[in-house]
């Protein structure tokens, strides 16, 4: 794999100048050059560096040309921007100082939140149905974490088998851009829905009130976060963070590794840190059996990296950064059993342990929502055809609950249909509606009828229900919020 | 060495034993606890906190997560927003 780099410029740190290339977020560049710490704690003071990489927590907040809490994982480095370690909270620069941002009012059919995997699918499927769609997505560039998705994807070649992550995003993006009906947002964040169907957008350069006729959202997941002592220290980073870091803008992310988790996630990780030239002590899991695809662990197993089964982290210890990582065996009930633990010299510990559906959207549109460990936390209920409580809010990929890329095209793809039918009328309704069906049959019946998806397909199953339950559930709990 | 603590929500810091104490203060409802700690509150809108804290006072009250998180409420913004957005009319 080669990593194509952008020109290469100058920006300040603390008032002295970093090179960096252009493309690259201040995150990523400041990692590189070896910052650690980004930002000292609001009420305890503490040291924090990057987590989760995807623009979701608060680790990588700075101050940036005298703007505080600059999300430092999205914003672009730029020739001569000057960046500086927060120091809790900064009060913001007096209103004179702050400028003025236009506000834009945009109509659209269809407004696509993020642009991962279940959008991009979504937006061009709407797109080819004749639908305008606006997508809009917080990073630098659409995909989503596509982009850091370097390995190859299993199954048939109109699932993409075969080809990896960042060239799916890629073939997305290209068909995407030769079709007029859809205009992109980057860099931009919805930050609410309100009555009328309005929605506000913090856009890079404007803020954008848009009113769509329907709202297909595809906020995606987080990394989830662990309770162990010292946990917020520089150096514990989630492991899609990492591979952020590792495998879409190629810098290695430190020297000795720990892995915390054993799903397909944390294997993948563990055998990627590797190929960059990190060594991995061991894979901590707590559970007495892996976790992830046997194919994947086979592979861990075979370079050599031990996989401690029922076993977890402790604590980390280290002044500015993770410098020892303490972990210890649990019994049956999971306590830890005393005596049992294991110092590893580390400088970076990756928190594999899933992730967890970004519901925020959906519960502040007042969607009826379900809480449910097979699917990683708490998502919206929905119909069969991804449509909430909330009229015309479809739900699509992680956010509808934790599964895998593939999964997330196809239901980007039966909630833009479902849309599709709504928004339309006669023979292309009817067409879009028995596609859905047709993609709706398949997903559940062929495609999540592996047992490796069986308990995605367990969770699935217990947040959908039918239309008329639907209605029931709308007469009962009506939202506060509706599009269309 | 600085102490050892576990941080629950890294934007306002709160740590583990701050709920924990609250628990014992007497506090027995989730939403109430999240205001009295301003947990969830910070930038990122409890997006790495709320499942970890709910989790906890699951455990400690004996209730199950559904049930914690059963009152649970997001309001907008939902994501940071400069200032500068809605200063319309701020200026002198």
């Amino acid at each position: 794999m080669t990593f194509r780099r952008g020109r290469r410029l100058t920006f300040t740190f603390e008032g002295s100048p970093l090179e960096a290339y252009e493309g690259e977020t201040v995150a990523v560049a400041l990692y590189a050059a070896g910052v650690s710490v980004l930002s000292w704690s609001s009420g305890l003071g503490r040291p924090r560096g990057l987590f989760c990489m995807i623009g979701k927590c608060s680790s990588c907040f700075m101050v940036v040309n005298g703007v505080p809490n600059v999300k430092t994982c999205r914003e672009p480095v730029r020739e001569g921007l000057a960046v500086e370690r927060q120091r809790g909270w900064v009060p913001p620069a007096d209103a004179a100082e702050l400028g003025e941002v236009e506000t834009r009012e945009l109509e659209t059919d269809l407004l696509v939140v993020g642009g991962g995997p279940a959008g991009l699918s979504a937006a061009l499927e709407a797109a080819q149905q004749g639908l305008d769609v606006l997508v809009v997505d917080e990073h630098l560039r659409l995909g989503g974490q596509l982009l850091k998705q370097t390995h190859k994807f299993f199954g048939s070649v109109e699932l993409f088998g075969g080809l990896r992550g960042f060239q799916i995003a890629g073939e997305y993006l290209k068909k995407l851009e030769s079709n007029g009906r859809v205009r992109v947002l980057t860099q931009s964040a919805v930050y609410g829905a309100f009555r009328g169907g309005l929605v506000g957008v913090v856009g890079r350069d404007a803020h954008y009130v848009v009113k769509p006729r329907a709202v297909v959202g595809t906020p995606g997941a987080s990394e989830r976060y662990l309770d162990f002592a010292n946990n917020d220290l520089p150096g514990v980073v989630g492991a899609g963070g990492v591979q952020t870091v590792m495998n879409e803008l190629g810098v290695k992310p430190g020297e000795r590794a720990l892995v915390v988790g054993s799903g397909n996630v944390g294997l993948i990780i563990s055998y990627q840190l590797l190929q960059a030239g990190v060594a991995v002590e061991a894979v901590v899991e707590i559970l007495p059996e892996v976790g992830g695809w046997f194919v994947h662990a086979a592979k861990v197993r075979r370079y050599g990296i031990p996989i401690l089964l029922r076993h977890t982290l402790k604590a980390v210890y280290g002044t500015e950064k993770v410098e020892e990582a303490e972990v210890v065996e649990v019994d049956e009930g999971f306590n830890p059993v005393p005596g049992s633990e294991k110092r590893f010299k580390v400088d970076l510990v990756l928190l594999a342990v899933g992730l967890e559906p970004d519901a925020r959207l959906f519960a502040q549109c007042g969607a009826v929502m379900r809480w449910s460990p097979d699917l990683g936390g708490l998502v919206p209920l929905r119909t069969p055809g991804l449509e909430t409580s909330v009229r015309n809010l479809y739900v699509a990929g992680d956010a509808s609950g934790i599964e895998e890329a593939t999964t997330a095209i196809i239901e980007g793809r039966v909630a833009a249909l479902s849309a599709v039918s709504k928004l339309t009328e006669g023979s292309r309704a009817g067409r879009a509606a028995e596609e859905a069906e047709r993609l709706n049959r398949f997903l559940w019946e062929e495609y999540r009828a592996s047992p490796l998806l069986a308990r995605a397909r367990r969770g699935k199953q217990s947040v959908t229900v039918s239309e008329e339950e639907m209605e029931k559930v709308r007469a009962l709990s009506p939202p506060p919020v509706s599009f269309g | 060495m600085r102490r050892e603590v576990t941080v629950v929500c890294r934007c306002n810091d709160v740590t583990r034993e701050d709920i924990l104490k609250a628990i014992e203060m007497g506090i027995d409802d989730f939403e109430l606890l999240r205001k009295y700690l301003r947990l969830g509150f910070g930038p990122c809108q409890g997006r790495s906190c709320v499942m970890i804290a709910a989790r906890i006072f699951a455990r400690a009250k004996g209730k199950s997560v559904e049930e914690v998180l059963s009152n649970y409420r997001v309001r907008p913004p939902i994501v940071p927003v400069p200032a500068k957005y809605f200063a319309r009319g701020l200026k002198p």
